[in-house]
């Protein structure tokens, strides 16, 4: 055990002490070559931060949609005469669908209830549903479908078992799906145009960002490319030529993302109650707040990520023999 | 030690028109030998030079380091050579953004020496070239001559058998000249194979050893104990 330890430490000390220079040889040249460090963080951190924006962008834009959604529903109305096992019959059918989400009984007596609350300060309607002996509203069932999109396949199915309302002898009277066709259509289309037109937006926006910071880290490295060429001359093998710069890259990454993270606090701070009002759906605020720990993995890990991919491109060309 | 074996160099330009910078050399270096190659510029010295280093390879012929072909090297092996020949050049080659000490260093770090090693001989290296006192000096704070010295000290730091001066000198004055020209013989004393190339006819006359002379990529002298004849 002990000469299996001793013969690891001769042939990984050597290791060691090789990426112990690298890092400390990329730390030095991190600091001393201040300017260019400078430079190349403050470009990386406009595509780190043009990457955050992307993220609120997209929970905000997600949110919303989904505010919109829950607000669609789909609503069975039926007839007084309807008796309530039936209903839950219907109840019972429509709960079997795997395109419903959810459904809700709304009993006649809880209809009153509600249009009497609603009307609470409206005197002569509630005069008026005095002067009626009996209850004049109907149970109703409102149904959820998982996406938008799904309403109209619900409907057929209501359609295909003589539930579309109206027909002679049937216990639905209407069904509102019809009324809400063309504003649910409008919504599936806005839905799906947002989500192509934000996805290109991001796409473009994440590769033109990606490669001014490419551009950067090769200017910062051509500068550099005497030293290659000196480092190659005293024996320097690719690894320990390479590595320092690499570090650099990481370096450039991690001051990136820290700046970014910084610059992201106020600035969501101060448009927090904005998005708030204007989309009435989310503080983005609050949604950098509990997700900060996962914007961090993001934005750190894709600074460090796009800091060793450009090093590595970069010294590349300077490393030919 | 070093063996040139019918060595020629050819460049094309566009394909079609043909320079040449070495016609068919054989030469050979002995371990312990200090030898100056002389030449006008375009001579073709330079490319000698560059060639030992792996930096340029023959067009036909080939170049022997102790017994090793040195163009059927890997990529992998030629860092290996590059530590076992010490160079130093006109323009010093100095990593501007590392201290005297750490250029030393760099070329220990480089070969893989231990901590221990380095700071053991860094410090004694510097004092061979007399520039203890200016260990944390950036090279843009040191002058021509000092820098010079710098580079010496890190062509030599890894006990290399061969040590490549091309126009050390160069940019020096007399008496800067007169001071590397003194630390070279002082390396060479020391058992270094030292290969200079200069213009200086004074440094030529002054050394006395071999003189090898070039004119249009052919060596059309080669001297026991030359004097500089152009």
């Amino acid at each position: 055990m002990y000469s299996i330890s001793i013969c690891l430490l001769f042939v990984f000390y050597p290791m060691f002490t090789t990426l112990r220079r690298i890092i400390r040889s990329g730390f030095v040249s991190f600091w001393r070559n201040g300017v260019v460090s400078a430079a190349s963080v403050l470009v990386m951190t406009v595509t780190l931060f043009t990457l955050g924006t992307t993220i609120f962008l997209g929970a905000l834009l997600h949110s919303s949609l989904e505010y919109l959604k829950e607000k669609v529903d789909v609503n069975i109305y039926f007839v007084t005469t309807a008796v309530e096992d039936e209903i839950m019959g219907v109840k019972t059918a429509l709960d079997t669908l795997p395109e419903v989400a959810e459904t809700v009984y709304t009993s006649r007596e809880q209809a009153l209830e509600e249009f009497k609350t609603r009307h609470e300060n409206d005197y002569t309607t509630l005069q008026a549903l005095e002067e009626l002996e009996e209850n004049p509203l109907g149970a109703s069932i409102s149904v959820r479908a998982k996406e938008t999109s799904q309403y109209e396949s619900i409907a057929r199915y209501l359609e295909d078992h003589g539930m579309a309302g109206g027909s002679e002898g049937s216990i639905v009277e209407s069904v509102n799906f019809y009324q809400n066709k063309t504003a649910i259509e409008k919504l599936n289309g806005i839905i799906d145009g947002m989500d192509k037109i934000s996805f290109v937006v991001t796409v473009f926006l994440v590769v033109i960002s990606v490669l001014i910071t490419f551009n950067t880290v090769r200017l910062a490295i051509y500068t550099a490319r005497e030293e290659i060429a000196i480092m190659r001359l005293v024996g320097a093998d690719n690894i320990f030529i390479r590595g320092p710069f690499i570090v650099e890259g990481i370096l450039y990454g991690i001051f990136a993302a820290l700046v970014t993270l910084l610059a992201l606090y106020p600035v969501t701070k101060w448009l927090g109650d904005e998005t708030e009002r204007f989309f009435g759906t989310m503080n983005i605020f609050d949604y950098y707040m509990q997700n900060f720990w996962q914007i961090l993995f993001i934005i750190a890990g894709a600074g460090i990520v796009l800091g060793i991919l450009s090093s590595f491109l970069a010294v590349r060309r300077y490393l030919r023999v | 030690m070093i063996r040139f074996d019918n060595v020629s160099k050819e460049y094309r330009d566009n394909g079609n028109s043909i320079t040449n910078a070495l016609y068919d050399i054989t030469l050979g270096v002995e371990q312990g030998e200090f030898v100056s190659i002389v030449g006008h510029s375009g001579a073709g010295k330079t490319t000698l030079l560059k060639m030992l280093l792996a930096e340029e390879s023959p067009s036909t012929g080939a170049v022997f380091f102790e017994e090793v072909d040195i163009h059927g090297l890997s990529n992998k092996e030629i860092p290996q050579l590059r530590r076992r020949i010490g160079t130093v050049f006109q323009d010093f080659k100095l990593l501007p953004n590392k201290t005297a000490y750490e250029n030393i260093a760099f070329a220990m770090e480089a070969a893989g020496r231990s901590d221990e090693e380095i700071a053991a001989d860094v410090p004694q290296a510097l004092e061979l070239v007399d520039l203890g006192d200016k260990v944390w000096n950036f090279p843009h704070q040191l002058s021509g001559g000092e820098r010079q010295r710098i580079a010496i000290a890190r062509a030599i730091i890894n006990q290399p058998d061969l040590l490549i001066a091309d126009e050390p000198t160069g940019n020096l004055d007399p008496l800067n000249t007169q001071d590397i020209i003194d630390v070279l013989r002082k390396i060479n004393e020391l058992g270094t194979t030292i290969l200079l190339t200069t213009h200086n006819k004074g440094v030529i006359d002054d050394l006395g050893k071999r003189v090898i002379t070039m004119e249009g990529g052919r060596i059309i002298r080669d001297d026991k104990h030359g004097r500089y004849v152009l």
